[in-house]
């Protein structure tokens, strides 16, 4: 299964590093990835390949405290719902 | 990966309110007549148990994994009137409570279908399910009931109109919010999966899913960003919005009959409102350049979003039904709770909206003294509008016990408040009392 990953927050040293160690310590692989600074806040986007077996609920809880943790707003959402709202 | 449209999709979600106002699943209940209502019931009840099982699951699952809100789950039924089957005295509320059981037991916020089809005559079930809708939606919850008086082929039932007027007075007096479970249709459709009109016509299938969407926020937004634009522009901007947001309710609706081993049916486009600020259909038209809604140039606004709509997500859905438009009702509008209170809009300007639009006068709570003659006569004139441009229109009144004119009546969460509005005070009696059947318009006569 693929999900976007988008994080938003004040910019900071580590975010990217912080983010991806997660995200490697729950086997998601990142399949792309793009960083920048939108209206003075560190957005960052990311396509992950989850495990077939992952449990998406407690994958999204997970980077949802470790949003918390770093003052930070991680959203998970599988991937065919951007596609669905915009293509033919 | 496109980042332009992960964000353009997250801000409409999170900034603009962007949901799926309702997932309904229909279910019909032919099946579970037997001749007996007690019988009938309890089978009734087994039978939306069983169909129905996963239905807030699925939704909270899609929800979880895709990111957007499932505002509403529901169910839509077989109207009961039909499912007396040889009980020649048939006892609805035994249906009304069971049904009322399988929503709670379910988690389902409502289930609508308490409901009869009554355009070209009243069968005695019939008329003994409207008399029992008082009792029957006071003593429930969850239970929503509709009644269709008329309809472009059929004409007009004033029987029933005359009958429903009262009807909306006794159940207001029971309790004021019992009143907004109760929708007098002309032209009802059979695959709305919108509350509290919802049934499942005897035309449909067995299960299906129904999605209704929502977006005015969406709309309202993208609006905003065009204020130069004429009238095309304008039309482009809400056709564009109105693609994405039905895509969405066709993507949800897919995966979720998929999920619960049904088919697919259909996507309702209406733009639903809430009261929370920035989910406002009245301030979209303001948005276009009117002071406030009910200002002259207002049906015209709502006339070209309502078409707007249509058209933009009429390509973006494999089936379009339901009621498929602009949805006006005045306490679940913040915009419009505040030009109602202003007096800025009447029932009278309310009226003429609803030629344009869907539905009808919504959620409009009216003084508790109000004749039932008069209510019968605002279900006429409102059908009256359906009948003539064969369009559905609806009316959900509420006659608020002991209250005035300009009284503030609470309904709570997305059903909001409205301001008690003053109705003609003219008499319609002597028209009511005529009853008998308006026949169906001449255009009528297609064949």
């Amino acid at each position: 299964m693929q999900a976007i990953i988008t994080v938003v927050g004040q910019d900071k040293v580590g975010i990217v590093a912080g983010v991806s160690s997660k995200l490697a310590a729950m086997h998601i692989n990142i399949l792309d990835i793009s960083q920048t600074i939108m209206e003075g806040s560190f957005t960052m986007m990311l396509l992950g390949g989850l495990p077939e077996d992952a449990d998406f609920k407690a994958v999204q809880q997970a980077l949802t405290d470790f949003g918390t943790q770093q003052d930070l707003t991680i959203r998970i959402q599988r991937q065919e719902i951007f596609d669905a709202m915009s293509s033919l | 990966m496109e980042q332009q449209k992960i964000i353009d999709t997250i801000q409409m979600i999170s900034e603009e309110k962007l949901d799926i106002r309702t997932i309904t699943m229909g279910i019909s209940l032919l099946d579970c007549i037997t001749g007996d209502t007690r019988a009938t019931a309890e089978r009734i009840y087994e039978k939306i148990m069983h169909k129905a099982a996963h239905l807030v699951q699925v939704a909270d699952e899609i929800e979880t994994e895709y990111g957007i809100p499932i505002v509403n789950k529901r169910i839509s039924i077989t109207p009961v009137a039909m499912l007396a089957g040889a009980d020649p005295h048939p006892d609805f509320r035994l249906i009304a409570r069971r049904l009322d059981d399988a929503a709670k037991a379910l988690g389902v916020d409502f289930i609508g279908g308490y409901s009869a089809t009554v355009q070209s005559g009243i069968t005695p079930a019939e008329e003994n399910l409207m008399r029992s809708m008082p009792e029957a939606l006071s003593m429930t919850d969850r239970v929503c009931g509709s009644v269709n008086i008329g309809s472009t082929k059929a004409g007009m039932n004033m029987d029933a109109v005359k009958i429903m007027g009262q009807v909306i007075k006794d159940l207001s007096a029971t309790g004021a919010t019992n009143a907004m479970k109760l929708v007098v249709f002309c032209n009802a459709v059979e695959d709305n999966p919108f509350m509290a009109g919802a049934f499942w016509g005897v035309s449909e299938g067995d299960t299906a899913i129904n999605t209704g969407v929502s977006g005015p926020g969406v709309v309202q937004r993208a609006l905003a960003q065009v204020p130069e634009a004429d009238f095309a522009q304008v039309c482009e901007t809400i056709k564009q919005t109105a693609f994405k947001v039905s895509r969405m309710g066709q993507f949800v609706g897919k995966i979720a009959a998929e999920r619960l081993h049904v088919p697919f049916n259909i996507v309702d486009l209406s733009l639903a409102p809430t009261p929370a600020p920035g989910d406002s259909v009245a301030e979209i038209l303001e948005t276009m350049g009117l002071g406030s809604v009910g200002a002259p140039g207002t049906t015209a606004a709502l006339a070209l979003l309502n078409d707007a709509v249509k058209k933009g997500g009429i390509m973006a859905a494999e089936r379009v039904g339901g009621l498929s438009g602009a949805f006006i009702p005045v306490s679940e509008d913040g915009r419009m709770i505040e030009a109602a209170a202003a007096g800025q809009i009447t029932v009278e300007k309310l009226e003429a909206m609803t030629a344009v639009c869907s539905v009808g006068l919504d959620m409009v709570a009216i003084p508790g003294d109000t004749p039932a003659s008069s209510v019968s006569g605002m279900i006429a004139d409102e059908a009256a509008i359906g009948m003539i441009n064969a369009k559905t229109t609806a009316v959900r009144l509420i006659a608020v016990p002991g209250s005035q004119v300009g009284d503030m009546m609470e309904f709570g969460g997305i059903f909001g408040r409205a301001p008690v509005m003053a109705v003609n005070s003219a008499s319609s009696a002597q028209f009511i009392a005529r009853g008998g059947h308006i026949p169906a318009p001449i255009h009528s006569f297609k064949n």
